[in-house]
């Protein structure tokens, strides 16, 4: 038993070694998603280029303006006219267009409601959003201050016991709110997704293909030891990559782990059992290699979309959000970025292994018994 | 007597798949020491028959004993002593020659020493002592399908059952290949192939035709031979289908049937009718090149079996079916020749 269960896996081994394809997947995905999500993917928008035009062009004006030109969320660029901006939108050139008009100095100084136009590209509706925000924070600064200085000279006994609520940032687990402290703990979830589901899938698939499958069940080797000898390496395959991005967060992108080394390894086990669930079953309704490339594009899509790795499942359809308790990765993303930031441990994670536990068992029970079907 | 002698034993053996019959009823056995060949058309139930004597499919009805284990209660204890060998042999491309030999050879429990030796005999044998480290995928066709018989023979099998295993192979790997076969014949192990080809079935001590999933008769295959009434001419045309419809039904032919590169005919007295179909087929204004009189193959002692077994059941509807499987199929076997 144990002799053919060994040799099932130097061979499972020896192929991953060499095979250009598997070696691909094996490697590529785990550097290049660090790094994509390491250094380019961040939920903060910087440097929104806006076009202003400034046709008031008075003391008030020029100093809203300065304010947006010291904003570090803004690039300005200054326009004479208000034509140009359908252009420079069409071409990308500005996300935003704020226009000041004539008569903006006057209407503040006679305390009138005074207008700032904003034009926003939304074909980008989330940096149509944070932009207009932005927006707002400067201008309704701007406000206040004008407001204050008036108040200042008309009434400065009035404006000294003015009340003011000033906003006392403590951001906890996160405290300079750095996306790659977000992003790298749950770049693992879905890199050990992404490689289980497919390596497993394709070991399978691949010998039914080359027909080496068929050649495999007409010799003494027992059920049990072949589909052991198709999961364990990509159990260890997915711990390993699980330990080389972790050291690579903590060294590289200086992401802390505050918790217990422990709890997430214990949490990845669970998560991996899933995966190897998954990636069997793919490979029951897959013949060919492609199919089973196509079928696990469409569980991984999903699978990351709703987890909570980019969007927050709170903000998705009540719907969807139940649905989301099937899915595998959302556990995962919990207990990843709890171990990570939060430090918790089991007595506050357990029931997210508990149903990463479960849905493992069912899946693994369902796979195995339609993958030993599929061997007749 | 005999029956010690049989290491294999097929009793009323059937499968069904949805809406075929796949193997119907097949029973026949075969001595030790023997090298049996079962022949038919794609369909007829050879490979399905393969399957389930290597102990990898259940029969729907029967039973099948191999090398002394009923298959049902014992298929995993048979398996050690069967070789199972399809028309592609199921290699790691990435792995060596050698690799491959030692995968094979552990899951079967060959101990080492004994694999070190035997490998080192088979691959002698089959000219490739000197590739043991080329990646399988670097091999040839032939020389791929000969490490497959390497690894397929590696756990000295009693039982080795082949499924149209040199389907594509050249001829010299085809001969290293039967060359193999003998040696293990005098060794004492059963053989069971399929196979297309006439010379291939002629190298075995008995063959049945198979047809359907039902066997038609199984002889010598000089028996066999000689079983055919009559004679068979090919007629070389282009345009065989015109032909055909002119020449059936006329008296002295038995059987026309589409091939590759025109019709063959079996006729009662060739000498006579070359003639006569000559001057038939000019008439009717027909181009054809060559007619002459062929070795029968199996396939057209298959076609007249085929055309005996419909006419003992009185199913006539079919025999036009029967002459032209459609020309998909005819053109396959064509191409094999």
């Amino acid at each position: 038993m144990l002799g053919r269960l060994r040799q099932m896996l130097i061979k499972e081994f020896l192929h991953v070694i060499r095979d250009k394809r598997a070696r691909a997947l094996l490697f590529g995905p785990p550097i290049i998603q660090t790094l994509v999500f390491g250094y380019a993917a961040t939920l903060e928008i910087k440097h929104v280029p806006v076009a202003i035009v400034d046709y008031d062009n008075s003391q008030a004006s020029r100093d809203l303006v300065s304010r947006f030109q010291a904003s570090r969320y803004f690039e300005v660029r200054r326009i004479a006219d208000r034509r140009e901006v359908a252009d420079l939108i069409d071409r990308s050139e500005a996300t935003m267009a704020l226009q000041i008009n004539s008569g903006f100095s006057r209407q503040l100084h006679k305390g009138e409601t005074a207008h700032l136009q904003v034009i926003v590209d939304a074909s980008n509706s989330n940096t149509a959003l944070v932009g207009l925000g932005y927006v707002n924070q400067v201008a309704q600064g701007f406000a206040r201050d004008v407001r204050m200085a008036a108040l200042q000279r008309q009434a400065p006994a009035l404006a000294a016991s003015l009340p003011e609520i000033v906003v006392e940032r403590r951001p906890w687990y996160n405290p300079d709110l750095t996306s790659q402290w977000f992003f790298v703990p749950g770049v693992i979830g879905n890199l050990v997704l992404v490689i289980v589901v497919t390596l497993t899938a394709f070991a399978v698939v691949r010998e039914r293909e080359i027909g080496t499958l068929e050649q495999i069940m007409v010799t003494p080797i027992r059920r049990t030891e072949f589909i052991l000898g198709k999961t364990i390496p990509f159990f260890l395959i997915g711990l390993l990559d699980t330990a080389l991005i972790s050291l690579a967060g903590t060294l590289w992108f200086r992401v802390p782990l505050t918790g217990s080394f422990l709890v997430l390894a214990a949490g990845t086990v669970c998560f991996i059992l899933c995966m190897l669930g998954v990636g069997l079953f793919i490979s029951t309704v897959s013949a060919t290699q492609q199919q089973a490339m196509v079928t696990s594009f469409f569980f991984i899509m999903p699978a990351v979309i709703f987890s909570g790795f980019g969007s927050p499942i709170s903000s998705m359809p009540l719907l969807l959000q139940r649905l989301t308790y099937l899915n595998p990765l959302r556990y995962q993303e919990v207990v990843l970025r709890s171990v990570y930031l939060k430090g918790v441990g089991f007595e506050v994670l357990w029931p997210q292994m508990a149903a990463m536990a479960l849905i493992a068992i069912v899946m693994l029970t369902v796979s195995v018994l339609r993958f030993r079907k599929s061997l007749e | 007597m005999s029956a010690p002698e049989n290491t294999i034993e097929l009793n009323g053996l059937t499968k069904s798949f949805p809406g075929v019959r796949a193997v119907d009823g097949l029973t026949f056995a075969v001595r030790r020491g023997e090298i049996f060949g079962l022949v038919g058309p794609d369909g007829a139930g050879k490979t399905t028959t393969m399957r389930m004597l290597a102990g990898v499919m259940a029969p729907d009805q029967g039973s099948a004993t191999v090398a002394g284990f009923d298959l049902a209660r014992d298929a995993e204890r048979a398996k050690h002593h069967i070789s199972y060998m399809p028309q592609r042999f199921g290699l790691y491309e990435e792995l060596t020659v050698d690799e491959n030999i030692r995968f094979y050879a552990d899951l079967f429990g060959v101990p080492r020493r004994e694999r070190e030796e035997r490998s080192a005999e088979l691959l002698k044998a089959a000219g490739m002592a000197e590739f043991r480290s080329r990646l399988a995928g670097k091999l040839s066709g032939g020389m791929k399908q000969k490490l497959g018989l390497v690894c397929a023979l590696i756990h000295t099998p009693k039982v080795i059952l082949l499924d149209e295993p040199t389907n594509g192979v050249d001829p010299v790997s085809r001969r290293d290949f039967w060359r193999i076969l003998y040696t293990l014949l005098d060794q004492g192990v059963t053989i069971l192939t399929t196979t297309a080809y006439l010379d291939e079935a002629e190298r075995c001590h008995r063959v049945a035709l198979l047809h359907e999933g039902r066997m038609l008769f199984c002889d010598t295959p000089a028996n066999l031979k000689a079983s055919l009434p009559g004679a068979v001419l090919s007629i070389v045309c282009a345009d065989p289908r015109p032909v055909r419809d002119l020449l059936a039904g006329v008296e002295g032919i038995s059987t026309v049937m589409i091939v590759g590169d025109g019709l063959h005919l079996v006729v009662r007295d060739p000498q006579r009718m070359i003639p006569e179909l000559r001057s038939r087929i000019a008439a009717a204004g027909l181009p054809c090149d060559t007619i002459e009189q062929v070795a029968p193959s199996i396939e057209d002692l298959f076609v007249e079996a085929v055309q005996g077994d419909q006419a003992n059941q009185g199913d006539q509807a079919n025999h036009g079916d029967l002459a032209d499987p459609g020309p998909g199929q005819r053109r396959d076997r064509g191409d094999e020749r």
